[in-house]
């Protein structure tokens, strides 16, 4: 009896309107299969971490839009990534989540294999195919791949898509984000330091990355946790505030005019960055030999950029947001309407004293863990969302916040209140355009 | 007959699951010595809490944090109340070193986290050093391997 979405275009851009957003967008499955299929598979995804797969044959296995893919290092050094089936039955080439693979490919189930470029090599009882079209047929083809693939600063994304935009053009300024962050090594790189907390949430992916530019839940989500910190802090001897778990905590706490002034940019396809004046991640004290190791590998004007551009949260719409310091990534992997995972990688600038590191596995932990207290009340609000959307009355989602008549302002556009909800509202705009059938992405 | 030093330890070790169980915060953390750390790694084969993301690792400074939380009214994250529940293997006593009051146990357990209409339920292999003062043990380090750490998990709000 449910009208459906993929038949009516135009219902399904009704969900998006000027300052709201239709409940169906968040709990429908109908909207979540067409958001795998169409959004997710036109965008580029974060896959991994270069450093997963050092050598030749060296694999990690991964979730784009719930597909099962893997990369793998090749022989000339490139990373491929590939779906993870085999061309014959589907099953799953790559098992466990990392390993090495050796020379070839090899199915688990009935010993096809491939070369690691993916192309089929060989399979027993070859004879019994003769004539009978398996090599002109899709299984002859080797493996299949997702539409691009790309490694930047280390980071490896890929977009599903045959047919879509380029990297640069999809991504544009954002990837200056990311330059920044791999800046903040002496070697220009960033190193991983160890395995991603994940975390199980039970509510839409669209809730948790809203959040991620969302300046006005602490005060109130987080009164808890900033309270205890703040009580806590109250009762230790002078100086002990200071220490890197109070500095990391206590910022929960700052007043709503705080992130006013905070300002923030919105890019197309969704790209944002909060705090592009300020954040919660400037006031960390400075560390010892740093700077001047910073001057001397990329100079003073690339120092001092690097060191005091510190946004909150930069958004690689759908799937990444990045902290430059400490450098923590938050990865989304939706699995359905009203369940998504989180994955947290903490990463350490190559070069760098060491503190940076221990600040960036520090802070993953203590604000991202499944047993972070700051998190606790963020998911428990965000699975309370997902339940009280079903409730009847009022089907739809408010964005009002700083709507004005710019309700489409041209891109980039410097946003000059950081509390502004342009920047979910950015959101939806890219959600809009990746959402509409083939062929009509305006 | 007088309990010895093992027997003692063995009681401990229920003792600071039990105070866990039944949310008496004020008299877990007095069991604590006071460079106590309470680890959670993300992976068994993990070593080092400050340098490799962990699931948790808090000292005393952090657990005061945890525990003055439990108490706000504010801490959205506890309604409904969640309880949960330590029901362990017997304790062994892995090393007893009488003459400097020190003793390390390794315990199997399964954890059980309940809110509401939730039950979360998950093996744990602990291990922990403690430290005799002031004629009582004291808790100095637990370390928690959690048997499903490869999952995605959902919220974890009190200790297992």
């Amino acid at each position: 009896m449910n009208p459906s979405y993929r038949n009516d275009p135009a219902r399904l851009a009704g969900l998006v309107q000027a300052g709201r957003v239709h409940r169906d967008a968040y709990i429908s499955s109908e909207v979540f299969d067409l958001e795998m299929e169409r959004l997710w598979s036109r965008s580029w995804l974060f896959v991994g971490h270069a450093d997963l797969v050092p050598n030749p044959g060296d694999y990690w296995r991964s979730n784009l839009a719930g597909q099962s893919v893997f990369m793998l290092r090749q022989a000339d050094g490139s990373i491929a990534v590939f779906m993870n089936r085999c061309a014959h039955k589907g099953a799953e080439l790559v098992l466990d989540t990392q390993g090495n693979m050796g020379k070839l490919i090899r199915c688990p189930y009935h010993a096809w294999n491939y070369r690691l470029d993916g192309s089929l090599m060989s399979l027993p009882l070859k004879n019994d195919y003769e004539g009978s079209g398996v090599w002109e047929s899709p299984a002859g083809q080797g493996l299949s791949r997702p539409g691009g693939v790309r490694e930047y600063r280390g980071l490896v994304f890929a977009r599903l898509a045959e047919q879509g935009e380029d990297f640069e053009s999809y991504f544009g300024e954002v990837l200056t984000i990311l330059d920044l962050i791999a800046d903040r090594s002496p070697e220009g790189q960033l190193e991983l330091t160890g395995r991603p907390l994940l975390s199980e949430i039970r509510c839409n992916w669209k809730m948790y990355l809203e959040n991620i530019n969302d300046s006005v839940h602490p005060i109130s989500a987080h009164e808890s946790a900033a309270n205890a910190a703040k009580a806590v802090a109250a009762r230790l001897d002078e100086g002990r505030d200071k220490e890197l778990a109070m500095e990391q905590l206590l910022p929960f706490g700052a007043s709503y005019s705080f992130y006013t002034k905070m300002g923030a940019k919105v890019m197309a396809n969704g790209h944002s960055i909060h705090g592009t004046r300020f954040s919660l991640h400037s006031s960390y004290a400075a560390i010892d030999g740093y700077e001047a190791m910073l001057r001397a590998a990329h100079g003073d004007a690339r120092a001092e950029e690097v060191l005091s551009f510190t946004p909150q949260n930069t958004i690689l719409y759908p799937s990444l947001a990045v902290k430059a310091n400490p450098s923590v990534m938050r990865v989304l992997r939706p699995v359905a309407a009203d369940r998504m995972v989180l994955e947290v990688w903490a990463l350490a600038p190559k070069g760098a004293p060491d503190v940076l590191r221990r600040q960036a596995v520090n802070y993953s932990r203590l604000v991202f863990s499944p047993l972070s207290v700051v998190a606790h009340d963020d998911l428990r609000l965000f699975e309370s969302a997902q339940e009280g959307l079903h409730a009847q009355g009022n089907e739809w989602i408010s964005l009002h916040r700083g709507l004005r008549q710019e309700s489409s302002p041209s891109l980039p556009h410097e946003v000059e209140d950081g509390n502004d909800e342009l920047l979910m509202r950015n959101q939806f705009r890219a959600w809009a355009k990746g959402m509409a059938p083939a062929g009509e992405q305006a | 007959m007088t309990a010895t030093l093992k027997d003692e330890l063995i009681v401990a070790v229920y003792r600071e699951a039990r105070l866990l169980d039944e949310g008496r915060f004020d008299e877990w953390r007095e069991q604590l010595t006071a460079d106590a750390h309470y680890w959670i790694p993300a992976d068994p084969a993990d070593t080092d809490p400050l340098r490799q993301p962990a699931l948790l690792y808090e000292d005393r400074l952090l657990l005061d944090v945890r525990i003055e939380r439990f108490a706000d009214p504010h801490s959205h994250s506890l309604k409904p109340r969640v309880r949960c529940l330590h029901v362990l293997q017997q304790p062994e006593v892995l090393t007893l070193n009488e003459a400097e009051g020190q003793g390390e146990v390794e315990v199997r357990y399964v954890y059980l986290e309940t809110q509401g209409d939730r039950q979360l339920v998950l093996g744990a292999v602990a291990r922990q050093r403690w430290q005799r003062q002031a004629s009582a043990w004291r808790l100095q380090q637990k370390r928690v391997d959690l048997l499903n750490v490869d999952a995605p998990l959902p919220m974890i709000q009190l200790l297992p």
